[in-house]
Parts: structure tokens; sequence; C-alpha cells
């Protein structure tokens, strides 16, 4: 069997697969389904200072392959976290991520203290790239000057694995992650959701409360893939690759592009079982092909 | 309730109209989970990029003697398109029962009205059975434009006392559901109504005024299922509520339908 444990900065992940923000709930949702502690780490939903209700209904569009969605942060607020539900999920056997995102820096720096006080919370992934919100999210991740203004502020109070989420609504990603990696992060994820739009011509209307939303799913694969593979060309800290995985080839593509790990999002809604078959199609190929440590393979793309 | 992710094969397909469908599904290797009344079916769709998500049908029944679920499905996209042309013996992937359904009364010898529009009235099939089980009493209300939107009318007959609507006069009273002369000769110890929403939202009213409680089914758009990408929410007194999850049955009281 292929050693298949990846390390996150400080973090060691028991395998390179995690569930996306936004996706995957707080991972009790899929405790029916699947086995919580075999996935390398849980990265749960959203988590702001303060409560936000999101935005209206329609939230969510379905597109070719993949889905639109402007759901705008809805959560109950950090405190409410780390009181109600922290208790709940801190013994599921995995590395439990909060994603993390706010208005400003100093919000997102209360939100991360908030959360560095949680001892089985080793690591939080910064949400700089959220598209469905007016205030901050995706504003700081689209300039090398706001992405790098709020590392700077959370890393002053935020000890642990720092895992920054990057927007692909930019010109050119590396230099953003350039930028995050000069403040300090230990790692960045990519990509977040693709701004997109769906319109329903017999009412002339958008599908979308707000208008606009994120796009997911296999339809951005590619998109991701590349952008993955600029980012590990360009920067020195762990990347973490997600959009549209469906399987475990697609996990593997984005590990040979430069990614230590992958997050699945999207693809838990058509099969809530999916994580663990890419865990167990990733070490069959690896058995496969005679290769022994996953990390044998992490952008070892041949030109 | 637990949750499944199956295979389950198909043991007949009916058409009881033009546009509709209804699925008998089975799981040769097991018995049926336990499900609830108004609980739900997150049904995969393969093969086409447009019906990328699972589709979300109401379970209209349980034959429980034949360990069959019964899904009547409304053709109305390219999904529902595809499930329409089902066999005998194809496989389909639910995950299910998900949701929170419609309420049992917790002692016997209640009388309920079960009021239904179109391809709502199918998890009331599911919900009479329930409550004829438990020694309640359901009355059906059943609405339609025309006689032939009306489904499933001999099998509802057999839990209880059908009562029919149609707007152009061809079966039944006249006119909507909330005309209906049951409201006005009958007392009810509560009221549950899935379909459209403006005639839900007449049937809340019509219960409100008459203190009893309602439930409603919401059919919102959703894609998980369970709860975890808050796509689908209904605002509630209690703030969004997921009608994947805190649904799709909800108390009116609880929906903000009067604001």
């Amino acid at each position: 069997m292929a050693k298949l444990n990846v390390n996150i900065g400080d973090l060691t992940l028991k395998n390179p697969v995690m569930t996306a923000s936004g996706t995957f709930g707080y991972g009790i949702e899929f405790s029916d389904f699947i086995d919580l502690s075999r996935l390398g780490g849980i990265i749960v939903k959203g988590t702001t200072l303060h409560p936000r209700e999101g935005n209206d209904y329609p939230r969510m569009a379905e597109t070719a392959s993949g889905m639109l969605n402007c759901v705008g942060l809805q959560n109950k607020g950090v405190d409410y976290f780390c009181e109600n539900i922290y208790p709940e999920i801190k013994k599921i056997g995995t590395n439990m991520i909060v994603n993390v995102s706010g208005s400003t820096p100093e919000d997102y720096a209360a939100c991360a203290a908030r959360i560095a006080a949680l001892p089985e919370i080793p690591a939080i992934e910064l949400n700089i790239s959220c598209p469905n919100v007016k205030n901050g999210g995706m504003a700081f991740g689209v300039t090398c000057e706001g992405a790098a203004s709020v590392v700077k502020a959370v890393r002053e109070v935020y000890p642990q694995t720092m895992i920054v989420k990057l927007s692909p609504n930019v010109t050119n990603i590396a230099d953003i992650a350039r930028a995050v990696e000069a403040e300090g992060a230990d790692s960045v994820s990519l990509i977040n959701t693709l701004m997109g739009m769906s319109i329903d011509i017999e009412r002339r209307c958008s599908r979308l409360s707000i208008g606009t939303g994120g796009l997911s799913g296999p339809a951005v694969k590619p998109i991701a893939l590349r952008m993955v593979w600029q980012v590990a060309n360009a920067v020195n800290i762990p990347v973490v690759g997600l959009g549209g995985i469906m399987n475990a080839t697609d996990a593997l593509e984005f590990l040979m592009a430069g990614a230590t790990a992958i997050e699945i999002g999207t693809a838990n809604f058509i099969d809530p079982t999916v994580t663990v078959q890419v865990i167990e199609g990733m070490e069959a190929w690896l058995d496969r092909h005679g290769v022994s440590d996953v990390n044998d393979i992490i952008g070892t793309l041949r030109t | 309730m637990k949750k499944y992710v199956s295979d389950l094969h198909v043991a007949g397909v009916e058409y009881p109209r033009e546009g509709y469908v209804l699925l008998r599904l089975t799981d040769a290797s097991r018995k049926l989970p336990e499900m609830q009344p108004g609980q739900f079916a997150e049904v995969r769709v393969d093969g086409f990029p447009g019906t990328f998500l699972r589709r979300p049908i109401s379970i209209n029944y349980v034959d429980r003697r034949n360990n069959e679920l019964w899904l009547l499905i409304h053709v109305v996209g390219d999904g529902t398109r595809t499930l329409a042309t089902l066999r005998t013996g194809d496989r389909l992937n639910c995950v299910f029962p998900l949701g929170r359904g419609f309420s049992l009364p917790k002692e016997d010898g209640k009388k309920l009205l079960l009021v239904g529009g179109g391809v709502g009235t199918a998890p009331l099939l599911y919900y009479g059975e329930q409550l004829r089980r438990t020694g309640c009493e359901p009355v059906f209300l059943l609405g339609g434009r025309t006689q032939s939107d009306l489904m499933q009318l001999d099998l509802f007959g057999q839990l209880g006392t059908v009562h029919i609507t149609t707007e152009d006069s061809s079966a039944g009273e006249t006119g909507f559901v909330t005309n209906h002369s049951v409201w006005r000769e009958s007392t009810f110890d509560a009221v549950a109504t899935c379909g459209p929403k403006p005639m839900m939202k007449a049937v809340a009213l019509m219960a409100r005024e008459r203190h009893i409680p309602c439930e409603a089914s919401l059919e919102n758009m959703m894609a998980c299922g369970v709860g975890a990408c808050l796509c689908c929410v209904e605002k509630t007194r209690e703030g969004n509520l997921c009608v994947c999850k805190e649904g799709p049955v909800f108390n009116t009281d609880l929906l903000n339908w009067n604001e």
C-alpha cells in the first residue's frame, strides 16, 4: 500500500483528500454515508465574526457540467461555532479546518483569533475570494495589496497553519499567490468559484437573486488545473488544488500539476461518497504504478 | 433517521397521465429503510451535462409488502424527461430518505385534512397511509384544473374520504381547493398541504383562521439535499432555513408568508 500522507505547513494530512468549504457542511451532514475519519481533512463552511443571513433565494442555478451559487456566506458567526458546533465536530478524527471570511482585515483577524483558541482546529483557510458578498470577500483577493493586508493582519494573531484561498477572477493568480506567501501564508488553495451568470429568458431575468454567482463543478476543472500549475511554479509553499474534481483521475491531475493536496466540493452533491472513492482510486493508481509514496507524484508533470 | 445512497431497481413504470411518470423502485438486496411521509429522495440523472445535479423527488408511497418506494414525477425539464425514459429493470441511484416530513399526531383518533394540488398530491398518499396506520383519519382535498389532473384517486379512496375541486367543473366542486364546502361542513385537528405555493399560502391562511395547525411541503431548488450547501433556503421566523434539511415540511406559522 502506497504512503498517502502529505504535509501542509505543520499540518499532516493522512491523505491528500479534503472537502471544500460550503459543500460539506460541518462534516456531520455526511456521516451516514462515509466514515469521516478516513478523510485527509474537512474544511467547514465559511465562518465570519458576526452572524450572516446570506443572500436571498434563489441562490443556485444548474449549468452545463456545473452550478452557480450565490449563498453569500450564511453562517451563525464564530461565537456560535465555538460554543455549539466545535464540541460536536472536534472528535471526528480528521483535521477540522475552519474557513474564515470577513469584511475588513480586522474582522478576519478577530475571527481567526477565536479559532486559534480551539485546540482541535489545527488550521484555517482564509477566504479572500468569495464572489457573492458586497464587502470584503473577493474584493481582497483580486489585488496583491488587498490579499497581503488580510494575510498580514491574520498572521499577527494566528500562529497555526494558514491556508489562503485564492480567487480565479484575477488577471494573474501567481502574483496574488506570491503576495500572500510574502506575508507568511503557509499554503494557498485554489480555485474558488469563477464569477458567472445564468438567465431565464422567459422571465428575462437572472436565475440568481443577486444577478451573478460563483461557477463550480467539472466545467471549471481545466481552468483550475492550469491555475494550480501556474501557482505551483510560482511559490515555494504547498498548493491545495480544487475546482471540479469528480474522481481519482481528476485528483491525480491536480497532484501532477503541483498540488500537495486537493479539495472536493460540488462533487459531494452528486455522490456523497465521492471523497472515499477518490482516496481509494488514488491508492489503487499508486499501487498499480509501483509508486510507494504519493509525494513522489506531486508536481512531476513531464514536459 | 439514517440516510442511504443506493442503486435501486425499477420494479415497474406507470404513466398515470401525459407528462407524468410513476417509478416503482425496489432494493433487491435488503428491506427499504424507514421513511417519513413528506421526506424525499435525491435522484441521480446521468448522461447529460445539463442535468448535472440530482433531482429531489418526494416520496409518493412506500409499499412495504412489495418492498417498493414510489416516486411520482412531473416531467418538466431535461432531468425529469430522462427519468421518464426508465424501464423496468433499470437502476436508479438514490440518496434517501431526506429531510423532515409531515408530523404524525401523538394520539390516535385525530382527523386531518390533506390538501393537494397537481403533482403536490404525491406525498399525501403515503402520509394518508401512515395516518391510517396510527389510527388517525385522513380526509383528502385534491384540486386540479381539470379531472385528468387528478391522479391515484382509487388509492386515495382506499385510505379515506376524497373531496375534489376542478376549475373547469369536470369533477367534484367547481373552483379552487379553498372554496370547497368541506371547509364549512367539517372540523379538523390539523391541515397538511402540498402543491403550488399560492395554493399552500391560501390553505395556511384558512387553517390559521380556524386556529388549527398547518404543515406545508416546499420545493425550493436545491443542490446537496442534506443541509450542506445552503442553496434552498426559505425565509422563516428563525432566519433562513434549508428546505432540504429543516424541511421540506414546515409548520406554516414558522414561514414569513403573510409579510
